[in-house]
Order: C-alpha cells, then structure tokens, then sequence
C-alpha cells in the first residue's frame, strides 16, 4: 500500500471530516425536530394538544383547593389553569417546598390519551435570585400574584 | 478601602493589559523589537495585579463588608466563614473577577517560564492572550464592577443561594475555571503559531502541557460539578445536559481533540492546521459557554441576574475574538504547509478519527444547548433533554470508544490489523460475553446494553499498550494514556450500570416501618429537628442494612428549611459500598389523603445504584492519566534543558 501524495491526504482528511460533521448536523436537526419539548400554557395544550406519550412543559397557577393526595402518600392530584383551560396533572413524588396552591408551576412530562397531564418533575418559584425561566413567559397578573404568594 | 485598592488594581491591570497587546504587536515589527522585551514582565505585573483585586474581593467577602453592593446582594453575616469565601465566585461579577484572574494569572506564568518557542511566537502569543483579557477586564470594569459601593450600607445581606452553600461547590468553580481559561493558553499559542507561520512540533510539544494541565482541571471540574448534583439536588440524577453542564462538556471535547491532535503534531508532523483549529475552537467554546451561563438566556441555577446589556456585551465580545481568530484562521490556514503522510491503517488515522468523533459529539451538544434560543427567536418554547443528547450522542461515541481500543495499539505512519489482531481477542470476547449475559439478565435498553459490554472490554484493550513492555522503564506519558483510557471504561461501566440497575423506591412510611429497595432493608427509626449555623432541618435516622444479615448502618438525610434566602433543600444521604452506592431523600410529613392534616407518614425516596461511584472514580482516573501524562512530559523537557545547559558549559570551558 503507497502512501498518498500529501496535498491529496489534506484533501482527504478534509471531505472525510466535513462529511461526518455536516451528517452530525443533519441529524442532529432531525432529532431536535422529534425530540425537542415545547412549552405550553393550558388554554394552548387543550386547543392542540401534542401526541399522547411525547415529553412536554405546561406552565401556569395551581388552582385553588384542588390539591389532593393519593392514599399512598406519595402521589398529588392537582389542576392547572391559566383563566382559560384547565389541565388535570398528577405527579408521583417529593414536591419542592414552594409548591402550594395558587401559586406558578411547570410541569415536565407528557400527555395521556384522556386528558391528564402526567408530570415527572416540577418546578416551583425558588427564590428571588432564581425564577425558572418559564415563568417570565406568564403574564403579568400572573407573575405577580407568583411574588406575592411565595415571597 | 480595600475595595477601592481592588478596583485600582484591576484598572492597573487592565491597562497593563493594552500596554501587553501593544508592545507585544510593535514587537513583531523591526523598528518596535526593543519594546518586545518589555511583553514578559508586563504581562507578570499584569496577572499579579489581577490577582491582588480578586484577594480584595476575597477580603471584602470574608468580614462581610455590606457597603460593597455585591456582597449585600449576596452574602450575609451568619455564614460559615468557607461559604463566605466561596461566596465571592458565587455570583456573576466575582466570578468573571476569577475569570480575568486566572486569565491575566495564566499569561503571566506562561511569560515567566515558556522558554522554547522562537520569541517572536511567543510575543505574538503574549499579545493574544492580551488581546481576550482586555475584552474581559473591560466587561468588568464597565459592565459588572464588582467593588461598586452601596450607600447607605444596608444592615443584613442577602445570602447566598442554599444550594451553593455546599463544600464540594464551593471548590468546584475554581477548579472549572482553571480549566476553562487555562484554554485561553492554547488559543493565544494557536493564534501566534498563526500570526509567525511556526506550526510545527516544538508547537506542539510547548503547547500540550498547557493543554494537558486545562485539561485536567476540567475533568476533574466536570466531575466534581456531576457529583455535586448528584448529591445535593436530590433528584438521584448524575447528568440532566443542564446547559451550564453543557457548557463545560463542549470545552472538554474540544480540548480533548485537541490533546490527541497534539500528540500527533508533535511525534509525526502531521494534522498541522487541524491542530491550531482545535486550539482556536476550544476556548471559543469556553467563551460561548460563559456566554450561556453568564448572560441568564437560559434557564439555570448558575444563571445568577438576568440582564440583557451584559449577554449583548459577552455576545460581543464573542463576535470580536471567535470571528476574529477563525478570520485569521481563515487567511493563514492555506501557507500552513502539509504535515506528514501516513496510512489508513496508522496510529494518526485512529486520532484523526478520534478527533472527528470527538468534533461531532460537540456539534451535536452545541446545537442541542442553542437550539433553545434559535427555536425562541422564531416564537416556539422548547427546551431539549436526555431523548436528544443520550442517544444522538452515542451515535459517534460508539465508534469511538471501539477505535479507542485499537488505536493505541497501532504503530505510526502504517500498519495492519493481522498484526494487532491477536491482541483483541481476549477484549472481543469479553464484549461477547459481556453482551449475552445482559440478554440471559434482559430488560437492558440499548445503550446501557451497549455500554456495559464495550467497557468490559475496553478495560482489558487499555492496557494492552502496556504488554510486553519493561514496565519500571515505560515513559509516564504511556502510564498516563492507559491510565485515563482506563478510566473511561471505568466511567463507563459505572453510567451503563447505573442507568441499566437503579432500583427506586418512592413511598410515605411511618416510623418504624421497612422498606426493600434492591438488597437493601431500609427503617424509619426518627424523624427529629435539628439546627444548623443558618438552617433549621428535619433530619431522618434510617437504620439500612444489605441483604438479611448485614451490619445495621444509620443514614442521616435532610430537609432543610434555610432562612437567609427562604428556600428549602434536601440533603441527600448516601452509604457506598464497594459494588454500588444507597442513596436516601427525606421528603416532608405526607398530607393524609384528602386532607392537609399530616398523618404521621414521611416521604421518603430511596434508590439503590449499582457501582454508580465508578463513574466518579472513573473521571478521577482519566484526570490522573491527565497528570501522568503532564508530568512525564515536563520531567523529560526540564532534562533536555539541563543537557542543553550542560553542552553549553563545556563548550565554554573548552574556549568554543
């Protein structure tokens, strides 16, 4: 086996690198297409809701007096609205501590073919330095009614 | 006054800093060469002076001095006196005050012992690394002040977010930093190898160590920072492509490559343009990842105040040194001349592929982290997690970490597989092996499948390298390759297995019952109140013990309530033992259902994670492989000096 002339193995080593990262970009635009996970208020996830099973965020207030928990102590049902709609949400788990009714939440997790709004994690107001970034996206009243209530 | 001496000095430094990139430009030049010899010292002063305003700050920080707005903003008096300390990286201008410092620190050491390349590289280099301070001390002292005052001084700070008043945090930054800048070492050598045309293997051996050491300081960062979440956030979880975690991986990969194309420049004179590619790309992808966390775009706990003139500001100076520096790049790359030739089948052709690899997983991270805000701009809120970056990643890593076995094994400029072929029988067994016993085991997805059985291994084809060999003669660069490549697979088996074992438990109990998780019997013995220096907490005793008749172990997690902000964390509890590690979350008293009462129940969340802490352990061994690997390469520069120094002296004896 000959070596190549060494302009030809710059050129070589060249294609081969730009193929691979322009396939590494193609890709991964495709996957950020299927894989991305939008953001929704409840009014929007009733208008259109995404496909049952695909991981989602819905942002908004826990409404008054619906939080309920399960007989094992360990799972929360709770509703969130945005004045509009409103969303049934269950979570399995340790809520954060700035979790109370009333106040601004996001959910991540998906939906479930009837409607119920099956979260994994949840994000609540932590402190003045540190508001989730989902939360500048309510409006105003909402915002500040979230500063009033967890202040 | 101390804060005003701070501010003094930094204003010093950042003009020494202009005086540094105006010197060492006009050096280059025929008529300036006397100004050249004044770049070194300038450039000492210069990271000294930095270093004095960061101590000020320090000062400052640890008595509490409330007339300094930030530490109003971000300190308070009732801390312990460490967090007071760390408390002063733990907020956005003092930590771009210890970017600077290790910036204008790095350059200083670099113009103090960097002896090898030809000095007009290195004034080239020296005003580089003048060129990126400016921006930076500029952004300081105009956009983010860190001695600002504040009138009146208000009687009682703010604190500091709970969540970073945790030991293991409070050293990580600093440790990440180093790391972070130390690239900006590689990037100004890249830049002056640029700027006087001279890429070549002196390059290449002046710039690895540089390299070498940023590099360890970021593994040894990541994790640290991957521990700490693991422990202190509760949620059980080692690795959530958190942008901030993002934006120290992308560096990493980048300086990774760049280590691996080095070692190729500097023994074979080949992938010569790559290799200052590399340098250039590293630290911008320290500087686009201080742009994600620093100007608040994006949703994190390290994303400390929103404001949008100090992201426009940092985006800037992106634009100026990143456009600026491939611009060069651009112009210069085509009278870099060809390196070396060599095989398909070679030691280059496995690093070229390494570094391709390598290049591609960056690409697929960095457009997942700004995917964010590019979907933003158009109007769509999404945000991107472990379904893009898990498996879009192991697409490249994959083939890697095959070639990863063989690579090393390879001879340079041409080889064959019959050769090496021999040597991986024992590793492509073990992967077989490895592989039909998680399907005997089932229930394994694809990619813990997949890791499990490579770094089985991959652990025996590591140390291949090492067969054959005088092992008290082997160069420490060759202990320091097949330490780290071991490392990986210990990594790796850890991930794999705790992603593919975890067994989780979530339940409400009350005191006195037991709880099975794994092999594990868990008991709620207390539930009882304790205090801290500025928290109050709940803190649970869980008598554990493994299997049926293991010794009883006492686990202690908390929840604590902390007053100086508000905010409540859990302190996690965890007990290791030598195949796995319990992990323990204490919740609060469960309402009872369909009422806010308590019933007397406690939430726990309990997990049990088989051989998690090799993934620490695992990234422990690659940064020693890192040090190794340093060490060795300076011992054998510092003998070449001493010989040379030697050769000299006799030849003056003998009157030459």
């Amino acid at each position: 086996m000959t070596l190549m002339k060494a302009k030809h193995q710059r050129l070589v080593l060249l294609v081969s690198a730009l193929v691979v990262l322009v396939a590494a970009a193609l890709l991964a635009a495709w996957a950020l297409r299927n894989q991305a996970s939008y953001f929704y208020v409840p009014s929007e996830i009733v208008a259109h809701p995404p496909e049952a099973g695909r991981a989602v965020r819905l942002g908004g207030m826990v409404e008054q007096g619906s939080l309920k928990t399960a007989a094992d102590g360990v799972t929360i049902h709770f509703v969130v609205q945005d004045g509009q709609a409103r969303v049934p949400v269950t979570f399995r788990g340790i809520v954060p501590s700035l979790f109370v009714e009333g106040s601004g939440v996001v959910a991540e997790g998906s939906m479930q073919a009837g409607g119920m709004f099956v979260a994994d994690n949840l994000l609540a107001k932590h402190d003045e330095n540190y508001v989730p970034r989902e939360m500048q996206d309510m409006t105003r009243e909402q915002a500040e009614k979230v500063m009033r209530e967890t202040k | 006054m101390i804060a005003e001496l701070g501010l003094a000095a930094l204003w010093m430094a950042a003009a020494l800093a202009a005086l540094q990139l105006l010197f060492g430009s006009l050096g280059l030049t025929a008529r300036g060469q006397v100004l050249g010899q004044a770049v070194r010292p300038v450039a000492i002063v210069q990271g000294l002076l930095a270093l004095l305003a960061f101590l000020c700050l320090v000062y400052v920080f640890a008595v509490t001095d409330l007339s300094v707005r930030l530490v109003a903003l971000n300190s308070h008096s009732m801390k312990p006196l460490v967090f007071k300390i760390a408390g002063s990286w733990g907020n956005h201008e003092g930590s771009m005050l210890l970017w600077v410092t290790v910036m204008g620190m790095a350059g200083g050491f670099v113009a103090l012992v960097e002896r090898r390349l030809p000095e007009r590289t290195m004034l080239a280099t020296l005003a580089g690394q003048a060129f990126v301070s400016l921006g930076f001390y500029a952004f300081l002292l105009l956009a983010s002040n860190p001695f600002e005052r504040l009138s009146p001084a208000p009687v009682e700070g703010n604190g500091l977010n709970p969540l970073l008043q945790d030991l293991g945090l409070a050293f990580h930054p600093p440790t990440l930093y180093l790391g972070y800048v130390g690239l900006s070492i590689a990037f100004s050598f890249a830049i002056g190898a640029l700027v006087t045309r001279e890429v070549g293997p002196p390059f290449a051996r002046a710039m690895r160590p540089w390299v070498l050491a940023a590099w360890i300081f970021l593994t040894v960062g990541i994790a640290a920072g991957s521990y700490w979440a693991y422990y202190e956030l509760g949620w059980g979880g080692w690795w959530f492509w958190d942008p901030v975690e993002n934006a120290s991986l992308m560096p990493w990969l980048a300086a990774t490559a760049l280590l691996h194309s080095c070692s190729v420049l500097a023994a074979r004179n080949a992938l010569r343009a790559w290799t200052v590619m590399l340098g250039v790309v590293a630290f911008s992808m320290s500087m686009i990842g201080t742009f994600l966390v620093r100007s608040g775009i994006l949703t994190s706990v390290h994303a400390f105040a929103v404001d949008p003139e100090r992201g426009t500001f940092i985006l800037a100076l992106l634009a100026i040194y990143i456009g600026g520096a491939l611009t060069l790049f651009g112009l210069r790359a085509s009278t870099v001349s060809e390196g070396e030739r060599f095989a398909p089948i070679s030691r280059e052709s496995a690093l070229v592929f390494n570094n391709v690899m390598l290049s591609a997983i960056l690409g697929i991270v960095l457009f997942g982290t700004l995917y964010p805000l590019v979907a933003e701009s158009m109007g769509a809120k999404v945000s991107v997690g472990p379904p893009y970056f898990n498996p879009m990643s192991a697409i490249f890593a994959v083939p890697m970490l095959v070639v990863l076995a063989v690579g090393p094994l390879l001879r340079w400029r041409r080889d064959t597989f019959a050769r090496v072929g021999k040597g991986l029988v024992i590793p492509a067994m073990l992967v077989v092996t490895g592989a039909i016993a998680l399907v005997v085991i089932g229930g394994v997805s694809l990619l813990p499948f997949l890791g499990l059985a490579l770094a089985l291994g991959l652990a025996w084809a590591s140390v291949l390298p090492l067969k054959g060999r005088n092992l008290r003669r082997t160069p420490l660069p060759i202990w320091g390759m097949v330490v780290a490549h071991f490392g990986i697979a210990v990594s790796l088996f850890g991930m794999s297995s705790e992603s593919a074992f975890s067994v989780e438990k979530l339940v409400a109990v009350r005191i006195g019952d037991i709880v099975e998780v794994g092999p594990w019997g868990v008991k709620l013995d207390t539930v009882e109140p304790v205090a801290g220096p500025n928290w109050t907490a709940l803190e649970a005793r869980l008598l554990v013990r493994y299997g049926t008749n293991g010794k009883v172990t006492r686990m202690l997690p908390q929840s604590r309530s902390f007053w100086a902000p508000p905010q409540q964390t859990s302190e996690s509890a965890l007990l290791t033992r030598w195949n796995g590690q319990l992990y323990a979350v204490l919740g609060g008293e469960a309402p009872r259902a369909n009422g806010t009462d308590a019933d007397g129940r406690w939430q726990l969340r309990l997990w049990w994670k088989p051989f998690a802490p090799l993934i620490w352990l695992g990234g422990l061994l690659v940064a020693l492989g890192g040090l190794l690997a340093l060490v060795g390469h300076v011992a054998s520069d510092l003998r070449r000096i001493v010989a040379r120094g030697k050769i000299a002296y006799r030849r003056e004896r003998q009157g030459r």
